[in-house]
């Protein structure tokens, strides 16, 4: 490597190291104020960065005073039936949409390309008024319910199905199976990596979502972690410590989950990306 | 006359699944989406009753109302103000962060999972945390510095400081979508410019950015649109008695506020109408504007 080369490379390590320390500031900052004592959380003659006595206190008023495990259920449902039904009805039509040529194909997708563009606050107020008028609210189904079907999920599965090679459905149907069967049997399983890229999509912007469940289930049985936390900070206001702790409980699972899938988080966030 | 029947046949059947498998989908999008949205703009031209029940038809009133109220041209100023902030930064210090990291170097994968980490958070802790740090008292940030800024109560800067962290929010996201349109610019194109003596900001120049126009032409309009819907940080971050609030909430956290707060849905829909008919005007100007500068292969 050349002095030159060396120089530059060193250059480039230096502004990479600075933002990272940048976006991790935040997060240790999260840490180390969860096990400060308010007083030390709000001492700034001299300020304090690290807590004296890593004490675990806010941990234990957040666990004593929010139900966690609760909280953790009512998310973890809905994610789980958001993804199902994605998946499933997104599948389904991904592979009528690319795959098959019939009448009136043209008209249904641009209806779906059409929900894409729209922004999703148009759809809020009615869809929450059929909840409550089916008296639905705070409950799962309330929870999933935008999320029955995915016009995203129906875009990206039609790509992956449009770029399958066509013997081996060829092959399939003339071995007599049916268009169902070979799409479940046949052309389903080929799409595993997209399939899985959906789910990590779907599942992180429904962790993330906080004005629908904050609509929809109000009773503190229903909440899930972003509304959870919204509601806790009217209650503690500056007791950071424990804004800090349930902040860091509610993050820590996703994180880990993150770090651990990771290859597959970052192609399924990329896949969000794919040009029309 | 047979083979004609068959083919009438396989063509009957393709139709008859075709619409079997879509319909879970059509029936979703139909009674999730295109019905909600004409109600919506139906109920932008009505009042609501007490307590959220009943529509009165009323005309164009609402829309009367809107055009001379104060408070909803301060949230589109607001909202404009965030995403003239927020998207080009986002935009520009991730599009760097890429080409940076397009290369064979130490440490790449440990600098790649850091930047995308906040896209993994809740928003809401993501809020909380900077609140804290923004604190103008016992604030990390004042204190490092030793300054005493009302980050986010100060009416002047506060929604540029939210903008702050919708940026560190998005760089990481955007960063992924453009390392994976770096990952289509063929690597000669780069040597041949070697060859010819250009130097790293010439290669950005004139190879990177034309090749990856239509990315970034994508991430910015979908930036954009999502910038316009800023809602979360602004509600988690601004208190109802911060002196900021009305120089900070944006269209939506009006929106919400009148819809979900006050049950207006009348006015609370005229409001969503004028966020999507925005979206609608700035999305059709890009599209049309991309013919000078986007260059697809």
């Amino acid at each position: 490597m050349t002095k030159h080369n060396r120089i530059n490379s060193a250059i480039i390590h230096i502004i990479l190291i600075v933002l990272s320390l940048t976006m991790l500031v935040p997060f240790l900052w999260m840490f180390l104020t969860s096990f400060k004592t308010i007083a030390e959380s709000t001492q700034v003659d001299p300020f304090v960065v690290f807590p004296q006595r890593w004490n675990a206190d806010a941990y234990t008023n957040v666990l004593n005073n929010m139900n966690f495990l609760l909280l953790y259920k009512n998310t973890i449902l809905m994610i789980f039936f958001r993804i199902v039904c994605a998946v499933v009805t997104s599948s389904m039509a991904g592979y009528a949409f690319g795959r098959l040529k019939f009448r009136g194909a043209g008209f249904a997708f641009s209806l779906v390309l059409f929900q894409m563009m729209i922004p999703s606050q148009i759809f809020i107020i009615p869809q929450y008024q059929m909840i409550s008028k089916l008296r639905l609210p705070n409950t799962t189904f309330a929870l999933v319910f935008p999320g029955l079907v995915s016009a995203f999920g129906t875009f990206l599965m039609r790509q992956a199905y449009k770029v399958l090679p066509k013997d081996l459905e060829e092959a399939a149907r003339l071995d007599g199976l049916s268009i169902g069967k070979t799409f479940v049997l046949v052309m389903a399983p080929l799409t595993k990596s997209c399939t899985i890229a959906l789910s990590i999509f779907t599942a992180v912007f429904a962790y993330k979502e906080l004005m629908w469940p904050m609509i929809v289930n109000t009773d503190k049985n229903s909440l899930v972690l972003a509304s959870a936390l919204a509601k806790m900070q009217g209650q503690y206001t500056s007791h950071y410590p424990e804004l800090m702790a349930a902040s860091l409980i509610a993050c820590v699972p996703m994180i880990i989950l993150y770090l651990v899938f990771q290859k597959q988080f970052v192609e399924g966030i990329a896949t969000s990306g794919v040009k029309f | 006359m047979k083979r004609q029947d068959l083919r009438h046949t396989t063509e009957r059947n393709v139709f008859f699944w075709g619409w079997v498998l879509i319909l879970p989908t059509m029936v979703g999008l139909i009674i999730l989406n295109i019905y909600p949205m004409i109600k919506t703009v139906y109920q932008s031209f009505c009042k609501t009753g007490d307590f959220g029940r009943g529509n009165i038809f009323i005309g164009t009133a609402n829309y009367a109302k809107l055009f001379s109220d104060p408070e909803v041209w301060q949230a589109t100023l607001n909202t404009f103000k965030y995403m003239v902030v927020e998207v080009p930064f986002s935009v520009i210090i991730a599009l760097v962060l890429a080409v940076l990291l397009n290369r064979n170097m130490v440490g790449k994968s440990v600098y790649r999972t850091i930047f995308f980490l906040p896209m993994v958070a809740a928003p809401a802790a993501i809020a909380m945390v900077w609140r804290w740090l923004f604190n103008s008292q016992f604030g990390l940030i004042n204190n490092m510095f030793h300054i005493s800024t009302h980050w986010i109560s100060d009416p002047a800067i506060a929604v540029y400081s939210i903008a702050i962290i919708g940026i560190w929010s998005d760089i990481g996201y955007n960063m992924i979508l453009f390392l994976a349109g770096l990952q289509e610019v063929p690597k000669e194109y780069y040597e041949a410019a070697s060859i010819d003596g250009t130097n790293g900001f010439q290669k950005f120049h004139y190879i990177t950015v034309p090749m990856i126009s239509p990315t970034i032409f994508f991430v910015l309009v979908t930036r954009i649109i999502a910038a316009m819907q800023v809602f979360d940080l602004i509600y988690m971050i601004m208190d109802r008695s911060n002196p900021a609030l009305s120089k900070t909430q944006s269209l939506v956290y009006l929106f919400y506020q009148y819809s979900f707060v006050q049950k207006d849905f009348g006015y609370g829909s005229t409001i969503v109408v004028l966020l999507l008919l925005l979206i609608m005007v700035i999305t059709v100007i890009q599209v049309f504007a991309q013919k000078k500068w986007v260059h697809y292969n």
